[in-house]
């Protein structure tokens, strides 16, 4: 039986290897203001298509003389999921996500190195990222230019229920490891405008599924839901190019408004299209909302089938929804309140801030597969899958 | 032969200005709005990175956000 070949794409491209050396031979010029000293302290929550996810993150930046400064941050994740993959393909779980992040910015003459690590840990992923950018301002201080570096590495186990204890499967263990290379150019258009425009590109390599997931066959062997699952097969590369521009104007009366587009596509054939328009209005003194609007759209991946019509159908063979057709529509709101702390003279100024977006993702080619032997729905005539997802934050910050 | 002229002559103009530094054409006691931190385009960073990586985890899209972000397990 004939089985088709889809080509993965080359993992680094010559215009990547340029980039590299325009990051390592970037030359200190002009001027730069390190961040300010501030803390944060969040609740974050996501509640949506079964998974609900929560947790506390920490942000904290303190300058050090007058040109060091340093960052360190905490986030975790509780996960509860009964997503739609889980139910189908494996079980619900709850777990917790822990990722600790420090940096370094040095201002040397007038530009801005930084240096920084993250660690993230969970029962059956581990993610070091270090990385490395150089930030500097010209012609003026009209614009900045800011290239950077960043490599992690990965490792991906799976876990099993063994006497009823969850534990990572001895037999399974891979890696992958991630290169990025970005350059940004920030500039000021007019006394009320300024234009951001970013290039991001991605190489990865390594294990770069999910191993608790699945595809779907057609088998007309299974009584009722008419197919059968089967291991993912994914391409062991993956290079991405992303690009951005946003644009932010002050408006007249004390407000801000601003519109961002990105441009994405990769080696398996994805392209995606990313809008964001957003306001912000500060009104009775203390405080500040904000308002946006955020479109999103992609197409699927050319390995990527919500039922393959056969088993070994092809070489690579996917049904991550995130590889799926689909498009999103985001809504936020957020309103910040700022005020000072009696007693606590060191705190310059805080703010109390809550943030809630709401997503709705409508998928192309991405099946209710739970529903299949119900209802009369035979395996690739279910509904297609709609999510829709609540985001909340909560987090003071102070500036000291 | 008056366009190749009006060519040449616009192209040395930009190549003569290339050698002269290049005046700020918005002065710096102009960009006090700059100053102003809803100008920002990352005013929270603690809420702009939570929220691209809520995103990232959901779309095939990634990269090109002025962030970075630690990798994870999370779809």
């Amino acid at each position: 039986m004939e089985r088709r070949v889809i080509r993965a794409g080359l993992p680094f491209g010559r215009w990547a290897k340029v980039l590299a050396m325009l990051c390592l031979v970037g030359a200190p010029a002009i001027a730069d203001v390190l961040p300010d000293d501030r803390a944060d302290v969040m609740y974050h929550n996501y509640d949506g298509g079964g998974i609900t996810i929560q947790g506390p993150s920490v942000l904290v930046r303190k300058k050090v003389g007058d040109s060091l400064s340093f960052t360190g941050s905490y986030y975790e994740d509780l996960i509860s999921s009964a997503s739609i993959d889980v139910k189908l393909s494996a079980s619900p779980y709850h777990e917790t996500r822990k990722q600790e992040g420090g940096s370094v910015d040095y201002l040397h003459g007038k530009t801005i190195y930084t240096a920084g690590y993250i660690h993230s840990k969970e029962p059956d992923y581990k993610s070091d990222t270090a990385y490395f950018s150089i930030s500097q301002s010209m012609f003026g201080d009209l614009t900045t230019v800011s290239m950077g570096y960043r490599r992690g590495w990965d490792n991906v186990y799976r876990d099993i229920k063994v006497a009823g204890v969850i534990q990572n499967d001895p037999t399974f263990h891979e890696r992958a490891d991630h290169r990025g290379y970005t350059i940004s150019l920030s500039q000021i258009l007019t006394r009320n405008a300024i234009l951001n425009v970013n290039f991001e590109a991605i190489t990865d390599q390594g294990y770069l599924a999910n191993p608790y997931r699945k595809i779907r066959y057609l088998d007309a062997t299974v009584a009722g839901k008419g197919f059968t699952l089967a291991d993912q097969i994914y391409p062991n590369t993956h290079t991405s190019t992303a690009t951005s521009a946003e644009f932010k104007y002050y408006l007249p009366y004390r407000a801000a408004i601003s519109g961002m587009f990105r441009y994405y596509n990769d080696t398996w054939g994805i392209t995606g299209d990313t809008v964001e328009i957003d306001y912000t209005h500060p009104a009775f003194h203390h405080w500040i909302f904000d308002g946006s609007l955020r479109f999103y759209r992609q197409n699927a991946a050319n390995f990527y089938s919500d039922l393959f019509p056969r088993a070994n159908y092809q070489n690579f063979m996917a049904r991550d929804r995130e590889l799926a057709a689909f498009h999103s529509f985001a809504i936020g709101l957020g309103a910040s309140y700022e005020f000072h702390v009696p007693y606590a003279k060191w705190i310059n100024k805080s703010s109390l801030n809550l943030h809630y977006n709401h997503i709705l993702i409508d998928y192309s080619d991405f099946r209710n597969a739970l529903l299949d032997g119900t209802n009369g729905y035979t395996a690739g005539t279910e509904p297609l899958y709609r999510l829709n997802a609540n985001i909340l934050q909560l987090f003071v910050s102070m500036w000291f | 032969m008056g366009k190749i002229l009006a060519t040449a002559l616009v192209l040395s103009g930009l190549l003569l200005a290339g050698c002269s530094p290049i005046q700020p054409w918005v002065k710096p006691y102009e960009r006090e709005h700059f100053a102003d931190p809803i100008m920002s385009f990352s005013r929270d960073p603690i809420s702009s990175s939570y929220l691209d990586h809520v995103f990232e985890s959901r779309e095939g899209s990634k990269g090109a956000t002025g962030g970075v972000g630690g990798g994870c397990g999370c779809n």
